[in-house]
Formats: structure tokens, C-alpha cells, sequence
């Protein structure tokens, strides 16, 4: 391709986190002459942000010490961040940026990796409450660690009991902080897990010392002038000195929706995490894209899902004929456990639990009837391997052997005989 | 300060130094190829699988369980595999070598 080897192609990139960066650096990679600009308004060196609710809140780290990558790798790959700066338009006539200080940044291939921002829902008294906050950016970290510096009784209350909430209950209970979790819904993680994990994770906060409350509806927040009381519909009420919200996420799709790239349920892109404009390209948590594996289109936040399209869109801006077909995967890190995630759980109607001899190593196997669809690891790499293999090849289990902790855990000894 | 010397799958050698911090990290901050470090080094995505020396195996150490266990279905994976996440900077590392695994 002889565009790629143009030094005088500028290819732009808006957002600098996992999508973006590694987009930067494939891009490179696959042999990419000319520009490459990264635009990001969160001011510092793009940094790990799954440690943000984890290991890094409760250490005494600078950001930089989770840093994606070194500045001089940047600079070695001749890579120019822009940081701290907001771009405000995308005009996909014109083929340029105008960012909000009114300048303007022509491109060539522009890609879209905006991501997401944590969502304060509409409750009375909230915004105006002291000390809330999401927890999505290093800055919102280094807000918490402030404001529990200065907390005379550090209460903690956490709204939501998804991973980002839970993460952050364990973490914040290693500083010896008072930490409550209420979730709306009947049971923590309920969109994403099976009852069996619910309750694991609920009694493991529990005996830790932090109560998890399910059916808890956030009503109203009042602030006198020393703390906040947040209350619920069932009429109890949690003291709280600081409140950190984790409700879930908007999808950064402003953007590409000004500009008139097809949106639903997040800026749509096909195989090549190409969008319906010509030249612009979408990555990561802002995406609505296409699953092979699963036969639909999903968006998802995740690490793996930013860094994988990052490396297919790279390979398609350079001429390459990639498809994105990755089996999803995630992981949890909760006081001394492990979880680790791998496949899309949605639509399945049988769950086997696999325990094994050591205590708090089990995994969790989602089927739709024979078909496997997800798997959750806890302290138990080997299930994680053992079912990203399955999801990937596509063998029938025999879902008896798989539940029997005496059938030694081998892939060939779980197949289904035909 | 550790000098330790990465032999990428392209055959390149790449010597770098450090004092402190994961090897994984060193070769993520020196584009050091076939080295990604997703996960930013808790043993959650194997992208960092490297083969150990065998003449050098005294300096690193036996892999972890969690290392094995991830390992265990690698094609590439052998008695030398560690995830370099888990190797953190020594001067104990000093004159290392260390092929970076392919991957599947």
C-alpha cells in the first residue's frame, strides 16, 4: 500500500487510553510513515485504568507508575500526544478536527477511541453532596485519596455493587476505611453473572467486614455541614463522608453523532472496526460492533476489547483484510481472590459449578443448552484457560465430567463423547 | 542496575537496563516486540510469555502456579516459560536472556 508508506498522511486519534494508545503503537507496527496524533483531554501520560479501583487507589503510587507506556516510547515511534486538549467537532467532509481552543487538525484516517463516562444518575441531593465521586480517571482516584485524607471518620458509601464498586469496597477496606455497598437490583453483578457468583462475592465482602445491601434504591442524598445521608426507598439511611458512584457508563458518541456516523447503542463499526464514514475508524468502549463468535452486535468495556480493535483497525488503515472475532475476557481483582472471565454469558439456560479440593477455587461454566457461552474463573487460572479453549475450538463438554472435581482437569477428559 | 537482554521472534537482540520495576514493563516501555503486558502485569492476560535462559533458570526462579496454569494449553509454552510480569528487576537479574514466546 502505497498510502501507508506516505510520510505525508496524518492519521488522527481521539482518546488516548487503552484503545488509543495501542492503536498508535500497531499502527507503527504495521508499517504506518506517516503522522500519528493522539488527542486526549485527561492531562496525563495514558495510564492502566483497571488498577485505578484496584492496587493503585490504595497505594501511595504516582500515575506514572502505571503509565500504558514511557514517554520516550512515544517518542522513540515518533508518536505525538496531545494531552489535555478537548476536541469539540469532527468534520468528515473537510477530513479535519476543530479542537475547543478553536484550532483545527486535518487528517487522513481519523480514529475514534472517546470511550466512555461514568454516569451520576439524577438523585436528589447528589450532585450537590460533599465528596462524590465516579471513579474513572486518574484524577478521580487522586480526588478519593484527598478527600479521605482529610475525612475525620472516613465512612465510606459505595452506590452500585458491579465490579467498579466492589473493586473499590475491597480496596478501600485494606486502608481500614468503613465502606457499604448498596445495589438497586436483588442481587450484586446481576447483569453480568449467575446467582452463584452473586452470592460468593457478597458473602466474601461480607466477611470482610463490608456490608453489600441488594434492593437498595438511592433516593435522596442530604449534606449538613460535616457529612452526607443517603437515603433509600425502603426508608433506611447510610451515613456517608465521602460517596463514590459506580452505576454504570454513557458511551462518548457525541462526537461521531455530530458529525453523522451511524450510532446505536454506541458508534456502529463493522468486521474492521471500520464506522459507515469513509476514513473513520472506532475502538473500544464507545463501539456497537459485530461478534462473530456470538452472531451479534455488542459493545463492551473492557480492556481486551480496546487493545484487540485497536490492532485489527490498525491492520485495516494499512491495507490488511483483518476481522475482528476475539472471545471476550475480563478480570477482578478482590482482596485475595481472582476472578477472571472469559466469553459472553447472555441468553444462557444451564450453569455447572466446577469446586475444586482447595477452598475458594471453583469456576463457573455458562451453557446454552450443549453449547458453552462463558466461564468464571475464581483462584482458578487453569478453568480460564481450559474454557478459553473450549470457547475457541468449539468441542462439546460433558457437562457431568465437567462438574466432577475427580475428573482431572484436562481438556480431553471434559469432551463430550459424539 | 540489571542489564537483561531480550531475543525477539525475529531474532533481534534487544539489551536494556533498569533497576526497579517488572521486566515486562521494561520491555513495554522499550517497544520491545511480542511483548504487549494488557492486563499492566497481574498474571490476567499472558501477553508478556518469554522463555527463560536455560543456563539462567537460577536467576529468575521456578514460574508461579498462576504462571504454570495460564501457560498449561500454550503451544509455545515450555520448562523455561515465565509470564515476565512476575520477574521483577534485581540486580539477581543481571546478564539475563530471555526469548520472547510466540504466540498462538
Amino acid at each position: 500500500m502505497s498510502d501507508i508508506l506516505s510520510t505525508d498522511k496524518t492519521c488522527v486519534v481521539i482518546g488516548a487510553s487503552h484503545g488509543g494508545v495501542n492503536l498508535a503503537f500497531a499502527l507503527r507496527k504495521e508499517g504506518w510513515q506517516g503522522k500519528i496524533i493522539l488527542f486526549d483531554a485527561d492531562p496525563v501520560l495514558p495510564y492502566h485504568r483497571p488498577p485505578l479501583s484496584k492496587a493503585y487507589l490504595v497505594s501511595e503510587d504516582a500515575i506514572d507508575k502505571n503509565a500504558l507506556k514511557s514517554k520516550e516510547s512515544y517518542e522513540k515511534d515518533n508518536i505525538t500526544l496531545q494531552l489535555g486538549v478537548l476536541v469539540s467537532n469532527i468534520n468528515p467532509e473537510k477530513k479535519n478536527i476543530t479542537l475547543q481552543n478553536g484550532s483545527q487538525q486535518a487528517y487522513d484516517t481519523l480514529v475514534i477511541a472517546t470511550g466512555a463516562r461514568p454516569i451520576i444518575p439524577p438523585i436528589p441531593g447528589l450532585k450537590e453532596a460533599k465528596n462524590v465521586f465516579p471513579l474513572r480517571t486518574a484524577k478521580d482516584v487522586s480526588n478519593i485519596r484527598a478527600a479521605l485524607h482529610t475525612s475525620k471518620n472516613k465512612r465510606v458509601v459505595i452506590i452500585g455493587g458491579g465490579y467498579i464498586g466492589l473493586e473499590t469496597a475491597a480496596s478501600l477496606k485494606k486502608l481500614g476505611v468503613a465502606v457499604t455497598v448498596l445495589e438497586r437490583e436483588e442481587r450484586i453483578l446481576s447483569r453480568v453473572t449467575a446467582p452463584v457468583m452473586s452470592t460468593f462475592f457478597q458473602e466474601l465482602h461480607t466477611a470482610h467486614n463490608v456490608p453489600v445491601y441488594t434492593n437498595k434504591n438511592v433516593n435522596a442524598v442530604i449534606t449538613n455541614n460535616e457529612y452526607n445521608t443517603v437515603s433509600c426507598s425502603d426508608g433506611s439511611k447510610y451515613i456517608a463522608d465521602l460517596i463514590i458512584v459506580g452505576v454504570g457508563i454513557f458511551v462518548n458518541k457525541e462526537l461521531a453523532e455530530n458529525a453523522g456516523i451511524s450510532i446505536e447503542n454506541g458508534i456502529k463499526v463493522n468486521e474492521t472496526a471500520c464506522t459507515n464514514t469513509k476514513d473513520i475508524y472506532a475502538i473500544g468502549d464507545c463501539t456497537y460492533h459485530y461478534n462473530p463468535h456470538y452472531q451479534r452486535y455488542i459493545r463492551l468495556e473492557s480492556v481486551q476489547n480496546a487493545v484487540d480493535q485497536a490492532k485489527v483497525a490498525a491492520a485495516a488503515i494499512c491495507g490488511k483484510n483483518p476481522v475482528y472475532n476475539s472471545i471476550p475476557w475480563f478480570w477482578s481483582d478482590q482482596y485475595d481472590i481472582k476472578l477472571q472471565m472469559v466469553g459472553l454469558s447472555t441468553g444462557y439456560n444451564e450453569v455447572i459449578v466446577r469446586k475444586e479440593a482447595k477452598e475458594n477455587v471453583f469456576s463457573v461454566w455458562y451453557f446454552k443448552d450443549n453449547e458453552l457461552l462463558a466461564v468464571d474463573a475464581v483462584n482458578n487460572a487453569k478453568a480460564y484457560v481450559i474454557g478459553t479453549k473450549f470457547l475457541k475450538g468449539g468441542q462439546k463438554i460433558d457437562k457431568t465430567k465437567l462438574a466432577d472435581a475427580a475428573v482431572v482437569f484436562k481438556p480431553n477428559n471434559l469432551l463430550a463423547e459424539e | 542496575m540489571a542489564k537483561i537482554t531480550f531475543i525477539t521472534t525475529e531474532k533481534e537482540e534487544i539489551t536494556l537496563e533498569a533497576s526497579t520495576g517488572s521486566v515486562m514493563q521494561l520491555a513495554v516501555d522499550n517497544n520491545v516486540p511480542g511483548i504487549d503486558g494488557d492486563c499492566g502485569g497481574v498474571c490476567s492476560c499472558a501477553t508478556c510469555h518469554v522463555h527463560v535462559a536455560p543456563e539462567h533458570t537460577a536467576k529468575t526462579g521456578e514460574a508461579s502456579e498462576i504462571e504454570t496454569d495460564m501457560l498449561e494449553l500454550d503451544d509455545n509454552a515450555n520448562e523455561y516459560s515465565r509470564l515476565c510480569c512476575q520477574l521483577e528487576i534485581s540486580e539477581a537479574l543481571d546478564g539475563l536472556v530471555l526469548q520472547v514466546a510466540e504466540s498462538d
